[in-house]
């Protein structure tokens, strides 16, 4: 009885996941596999501010033809506030308006752009001569002195720009530039000195687009006019040209944001990048499909990366299931394999494995120590928790000093949790002796690495979040894993010393 | 590595731990009868109410600032025993067996100071051993004389008798040595040795370490098949009580013979192992089933202890 109406509630649910993964890829053309639709980066930029009882007008300078991209799509969250988009020339603006507002504020702009290398710059009407620019007087003979440095082995615009940003660059800073860049910042300096010299150039802002990112800022450039075109400058690098993935932002105009009626305005980027064919991009906004309803793109775009992960932990789940019941392998922790998983797939497999076998490792040394000092429980664990944020800061200052800039987030591994580990590995080792250690870690491992691979599936990753339903099939799976009363592989081992009982 | 084909396990009746979980543990032990085993201080009392024998309580500390006394308490005390309330698996349980000037001896032989003996308490309060953590109670309890019976057959620690108790019926035992390997403890995967006991005569069966066949005791070389536990229905009497008192219809009981007092009952489990399968050399299947198919149980408890006597006990081949 109780097993029949398990047996029903699996059906339904393998049904209703089904169906509905499958109504949704036939009425929204929601491709099953990944890799045959377009890929497109959504970028949400977030205006917050504080109003103050007053009309409020908000301004913020929008993306107009970027460089290597297409826009595909813009939209504007705002309750209360009317919108538009104002544009004259190459300075488009979105705008907001609003009679009177009183505390926090938060406004989102949207735009979704596809990339496309073939967007290239159109050419553009020659900007005027730059205007005279003013020096203190000191900083004029520096300046000109700079630019006859310069100068001097260059003979184009564009080589020019280099050069000035070599000598700007120089570790040992030359005379000059010290004292000039002690009063600009490196990119306004970098347009005075080119309009100095004759060159119109101008400070631009962009983002470098990387999928899942949260409270980004731009970064500053410069673009000079050279040849008929406007040329970009990486400041800090010298670098020529538009890096990849860079998107340009804010080109031209006054400012980046206006704000009336307000203060301590911040604006702020996410981005994430999504794989939706361009049928459903339309029929996102038209929102009148019912069968849209699910889908994870109507949130907001830093909540989009946290489900992204979210949504992978069913199938975690699933592998942790799996292994210690039918396999039987003993982990320390039940789910803490899935969250390890997950925390590799923030830092990719390798410097993950590395950081966390080191990490475990100095803590379980450090912990043995702490044994003699005769704490209560609570303060040890409390203790080894800051010993765990320590050893990760030190890693990460070591990396970034041995040159390993990758950005890992590290403190995407859930630090309570290995302090834990660590205290419960401790007692195991002083209680049943360093081979259960071993074997309960080798197992966490095991399993963490099983679920790390399969969560880490293209297939996997895209099912997951383009059809939440199909979750209900993995639960109904667990459910049926739950009726499981046959042995564990592993149980075929341990009762091996049956074989030679005596009948 | 050596493997076993599932098929030859279902023949032989092996009971894994999915089904254990799932049709015994899950289904005749309601989980609010739990605290009742997982808790040493309230199986004591009830113990004590249902008139089986345990080890004699000496102090229970509760919290924090008792700690220091307990050394005052316990002078007198030739050798005791620290337990966590709420432990399982026999962790954190400290036997002291004597004491030299300030320190204590453990029963490995091993010397412990003052402080040693604090930290250990503040342990067990703070749930260092204790089923998720949960702050816990120390229990100090009399050490247990050993029954000259087991001389030479145990090394440092007292053996026990772990009896699986089936809605009141006793279906299976084993007598588990300490040795070297265990440090002292009675559990079958720290390295103790494993007797399985023949249910009708209380006579050893086959010996097992670390899942291997072993005839001789690792560090004493005494044969280990030949032993006969004394008294054996008295002690299957006992452990069949633990159902009536606990109301848990699939139980392990863990019995010791204590020289003077006789069998005592040491603790109950829940959730008992499946290692005593292979010290018998049978599957526990084969038995449940046997006792889940009986027309009618019996109330009185000597007649169900008769009954399984007379069902599991190994039939001696006839001269």
């Amino acid at each position: 009885m109780q097993r029949l109406s398990l047996y029903w509630i699996v059906v339904l649910l393998i049904t209703a996941g089904i169906s509905l993964a499958w109504l949704r890829h036939t009425q929204m053309q929601i491709p099953f596999k990944p890799g045959c639709d377009t890929g497109v980066w959504l970028i949400e930029a977030r205006l917050s501010f504080t109003a103050s009882q007053r009309p409020v007008l908000a301004s913020l300078s929008i993306p107009k033809n970027p460089p290597g991209f297409r826009i595909f799509n813009e939209q504007a969250a705002s309750p209360g506030y009317g919108f538009s988009i104002v544009g004259q020339g190459e300075n488009r603006r979105a705008e907001w308006s609003r009679r009177t507002a009183e505390g926090a504020q938060t406004l989102y702009y949207k735009i979704q752009l596809s990339p496309d290398p073939l967007q290239r710059q159109k050419t553009e009407i020659p900007p005027p001569p730059p205007d005279m620019v003013y020096w203190q007087p000191s900083e004029a003979t520096a300046a000109l002195a700079l630019i006859e440095a310069a100068g001097a082995t260059s003979s184009t615009p564009e080589s020019l720009t280099r050069e000035i940003i070599k000598i700007l660059n120089t570790k040992e800073k030359e005379q000059n530039a010290a004292l000039l860049l002690a009063e600009y910042r490196q990119e306004i300096l970098l347009t005075r000195l080119l309009a100095e010299a004759g060159i119109p150039s101008r400070v631009v802002q962009g983002i470098f687009l990387e999928d899942g990112r949260r409270n980004q800022s731009l970064v500053p450039m410069v673009e000079v006019y050279a040849g008929e075109k406007w040329i970009l400058f990486n400041p800090a690098t010298g670098e020529q040209g538009i890096p990849d993935h860079f998107l340009l932002w804010h080109r031209s105009g006054p400012s980046l944001l206006d704000l009336s009626g307000g203060s301590s305005a911040r604006v702020s980027f996410s981005m994430i990048y999504q794989s939706i064919p361009a049928l459903e991009m339309a029929k996102i906004q038209s929102d009148s499909n019912g069968f849209s309803f699910l889908s994870m793109h109507h949130l907001p775009l830093d909540q989009q990366g946290v489900f992204k992960l979210l949504l992978l932990i069913p199938m975690g789940a699933l592998v942790v299931t799996f292994m210690r019941i039918l396999i039987g392998i003993r982990t320390s922790g039940t789910f803490m394999p899935v969250l390890i998983g997950m925390a590799f797939l923030q830092t990719s497999l390798i410097p993950g494995l590395v950081y966390f076998l080191a990490i475990v490792g100095t803590g379980l040394l450090i912990r043995s120590y702490l044994s003699y000092l005769n704490l209560l429980l609570v303060a040890r664990i409390a203790t080894i928790v800051i010993i765990v944020i320590t050893l990760i800061t030190l890693a990460s200052l070591m990396a970034i000093r041995l040159g390993f800039h990758t950005g890992m987030p590290v403190t995407a591994f859930p630090l309570i949790i290995i302090a834990w580990t660590i205290e419960r590995m401790s007692i195991l080792w002083e209680e049943e002796g360093m081979r259960e250690v071993m074997v309960q870690g080798t197992g966490s491992l095991a399993v963490a690495l099983c679920a790390y691979a399969f969560m880490r599936h293209p297939l996997v990753a895209h099912l997951s979040f383009n059809f939440p339903e199909l979750n209900l099939i993995i639960a109904a799976l667990i459910l049926l894993l739950g009726q499981y009363t046959g042995y564990r592989l592993f149980e075929l081992h341990r009762f091996a010393a049956m074989k030679d009982r005596t009948p | 590595m050596s493997w076993i084909s599932p098929f030859a396990l279902k023949d032989m009746g092996i009971l894994g731990m999915n089904r254990r979980n799932h049709a015994f543990v899950a289904r005749y032990n309601p989980r609010r009868f739990y605290p009742l085993v997982d808790n040493k201080l309230k199986t004591k009392q009830l113990a004590a109410a249902c008139g089986v024998p345990t080890p004699t309580l000496r102090l229970v500390v509760n919290a924090q600032h008792e700690v220091k006394y307990v050394k005052n308490k316990m002078q007198d005390c030739e050798g005791f025993a620290i337990k966590p309330a709420k432990g399982s698996g026999g962790k954190g349980i400290l036997v002291i067996s004597g004491k030299r000037g300030n320190h204590f001896i453990k029963s490995s032989g091993k010397h412990l100071n003052e402080r040693d003996m604090e930290r250990h308490i503040s342990n067990i309060l703070a749930g260092l051993y204790s089923l998720g953590g949960t702050p816990d109670t120390a229990l100090i309890e009399d050490i247990i004389q050993m029954d000259p019976l087991f001389e030479g057959y145990s090394h440092q620690g007292i053996p026990d008798i772990r009896v699986i108790v089936f809605q009141g019926y006793p279906v299976m035992a084993m007598l588990r040595l300490a040795t070297e390997a265990s440090d002292g403890k009675a559990n079958l995967h720290q390295g103790a040795v494993g007797v399985g006991l023949d249910m009708a005569t209380g006579k050893g069966l086959r010996a097992l370490q670390f899942g291997k066949s072993v005839s001789r005791h690792p560090d004493t070389g005494k044969e280990l098949t030949s032993i006969t536990i004394p008294d054996w229905k008295n002690l299957l009497v006992l452990a069949s009580r633990c159902y009536e008192m606990t109301g848990l219809g699939y139980i392990g009981a863990d019995i010791v013979l204590d020289r003077n007092r006789g069998p005592l009952m040491l603790e109950l489990n829940a959730r008992p192992g499946l290692a005593i399968q292979m010290t018998n050399g049978e599957g526990l299947l084969g038995r449940l089933k046997k006792i889940e198919g009986l027309k009618q149980q019996k109330t009185d408890i000597h007649d169900r202890v008769s009954q399984a006597m007379e069902l599991f006990g190994k039939k001696t081949p006839g001269p």
